[in-house]
């Protein structure tokens, strides 16, 4: 865990993007006045004839995408996570996941990990507001290699998807690329005793979170719900088979993530003893990366501590 | 169909039928109703998708479905849904009916019509109280920007939404001028004479694909022809009795 390098996962959205550009001129790219923080400029660069800049205009913006891909191209349009899941919902609903047209979204700065910018910026109802749309597959990938991966999967598979990235470095959790696929939940760390589910970079501190549990005598199985539309329900029943105990963890609002999403499932299905990490009914605020993530009770103590709690 | 249907917009259809109708049957729009995914065909976005039975009436003349369908409107398992719906209905190329989006999606089309470097053009139909939509100016700011000449907005210019007059509710008046500022150019129609339509959507479709995108402001009566329905805020989103349906076909017909 100590020799894990940390790269930025946006960055590996804009050189993918990059590389999905040169081989497929039906790639188009578009953003609204963040290109340079979404990385999409890194596209707009190399291929000025296939990028919009749509301004400060996210309705517009998803809309436009909408019209593009109905002429047979696969349009990728990004901004800010609560600006393009917020702003442009309607026009999401509506008209990307209602018509079904070829756009993906993919949307950085999420999670309360947007850090000083303040609640303003941090999007912890994004996987809500995209997992209830039909249509629609909701990603959330841990790290640079995983987001290479399954943004060049997203672009071989007709439809919307949404992408949510953070705005920080990540650490590098997956080795080999090749095992990682959209709608296949990765199991990162074997554990029979419990199993830890969760996304983006709450996967790493779940890590953490366990390496301390087997310290105390319990193995944690940690899995990155990398798709949490649609779940991988099979690796879900198989985990809750080997243990009906069950820590959900991601950096999001408690209601209608994977946390909702994890629930409503075993609870149709397989009823379990679980235990959720997330940020309860409440706004984020300003402050560092790792104040917030404590302040929010999204660090391996809380994870480590909720964890205790299903052995009581 | 409304009628049947017992429920719809009449009003809204019955100001903007003579536009569709040339834009359908007077050789503007390129289009083959039996390849209705044709990749060069010209786009048209009903992006005030409560005038949905226009749109229908003139798909079925134009072949796409059969006429008979038409009676189905609204009903569970027909493809005519109340509102605009691509997936469903051949001919229809976006689904629309939450107002205020149809421009920057018909906006998008031209854009990619350009990419793949086809001379296809795009038309959409704005409602006048529809413009009252910021997402509108906001794709009105786009195409005049991204010199969209390929795109054509026309507006059904009957002065009237579901609360009143737009004067009254909340006017966005004046509009040529309006769409003057976000660099469009902008013509002025009377939205009922064949004729007049014809020429401008003629000159329309010959415009410069690279040049400014054009505004064909076409003043209309909210339930045009039929004599009880006309500029009547009553007529926006009710289906008629068996009596006043039965009236307004002779109406229609003389
Ligand atoms: C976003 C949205 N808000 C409200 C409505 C409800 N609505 C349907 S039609 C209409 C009035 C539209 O007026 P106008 O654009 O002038 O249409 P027309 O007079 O041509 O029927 C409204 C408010 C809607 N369909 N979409
Ligand atoms: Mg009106």
């Amino acid at each position: 865990m100590n020799n894990l390098v940390s790269s930025s996962p946006r960055d590996a959205y804009g050189k993918t993007l990059l590389e999905l550009g040169k081989k497929n001129t039906d790639i188009v790219a578009l953003d609204a006045d963040l290109s340079k923080s979404t990385k999409t400029a890194i596209f707009a660069e190399a291929f000025p004839d296939r990028f919009f800049d749509m301004g400060v205009a996210e309705a517009d913006m998803v809309n436009t995408a909408a019209g593009i891909a109905s002429c047979g191209f696969t349009v990728f349009a990004s901004t800010f996570a609560m600006f393009l899941t917020g702003r442009a919902w309607e026009q999401i609903r509506n008209t990307v996941a209602y018509g079904n047209f070829d756009v993906k979204l993919v949307a950085t700065h999420a999670g309360i990990t947007v850090g000083p910018d303040g609640s303003s910026h941090q999007a912890i109802e994004d996987i809500a507001l995209m997992t209830v749309i039909p249509n629609m597959k909701v990603l959330a990938p841990c790290d640079s290699i995983s987001t290479k991966r399954l943004i060049t999967q997203a672009s071989e598979s007709r439809g919307p998807f949404y992408f949510r990235l953070p705005r920080g470095k990540t650490f590098e959790i997956h080795k080999d690329s090749e095992k990682i696929d959209l709608g296949k939940a990765c199991l990162i760390r074997e554990g029979s005793d419990m199993t830890i589910f969760s996304h983006g970079l709450m996967v790493y501190n779940s890590l953490l979170a366990a390496e301390k549990l087997s310290r105390q005598g319990i193995e944690a199985a940690v899995v990155d719900v990398h798709t949490i539309k649609p779940i991988d329900q099979q690796l879900v029943l198989e985990r809750a088979e080997i243990s009906d105990k069950i820590l959900v963890a991601e950096e999001h609002s408690v209601n209608g993530g994977l946390c909702s999403a994890l629930a409503l499932f075993l609870a149709r299905n397989r009823p379990v003893k679980m235990r959720f990490v997330a940020i309860e009914d409440q706004f984020g605020r300003s402050g560092s990366e790792s104040d917030l993530l404590t302040h929010y009770g999204l660090d391996e103590t809380s994870i480590f501590n909720k964890s205790m709690e299903l052995f009581k | 169909m409304i009628y049947l249907a017992g429920s719809g917009h009449p009003g809204g259809s019955l100001s903007i039928i003579d536009v569709l109708t040339v834009l359908y049957f007077g050789g503007i729009l390129r289009y083959r109703s039996e390849e209705p995914l044709w990749p060069q065909r010209d786009r048209f976005v009903l992006s005030k998708g409560h005038a949905a039975p226009a749109l229908y009436a003139v798909l079925a003349q134009a072949g796409y479905f059969p006429k008979d369908y038409l009676w189905t409107l609204r009903k569970l398992g027909s493809i005519l849904h109340g509102h605009p719906f691509n997936i469903d209905t051949p001919g229809v190329e976006a689904p629309t009916g939450s107002l205020g989006q149809g421009l920057s999606i018909a906006h998008g089309m031209a854009l990619g019509l350009k990419l793949r470097k086809y001379d296809s053009r795009v038309f959409a139909v704005l409602g006048d109280g529809e413009i009252e939509e910021g997402n509108i100016w906001e794709a009105a700011m786009s195409a005049g920007f991204y010199k969209s000449g390929n795109l054509t907005a026309i507006l059904d210019y009957n002065h009237l939404q579901i609360d009143g007059y737009i004067h009254a509710v909340k006017s966005p008046e004046p509009i040529p001028e309006k769409f003057k500022a976000f660099l469009w150019d902008v013509i002025e129609i009377d939205g009922h004479d064949h004729g007049m339509i014809l020429d401008t959507l003629q000159s329309a479709a010959k415009r410069d694909p690279m040049g400014p995108p054009l505004a064909v402001i076409a003043h209309t009566v909210k339930g045009k022809g039929v004599c009880f329905m006309e500029d009547s805020v009553d007529w926006h989103g009710i289906a008629p009795t068996k009596e006043q349906y039965e009236k307004a076909m002779g109406l229609l017909d003389e």
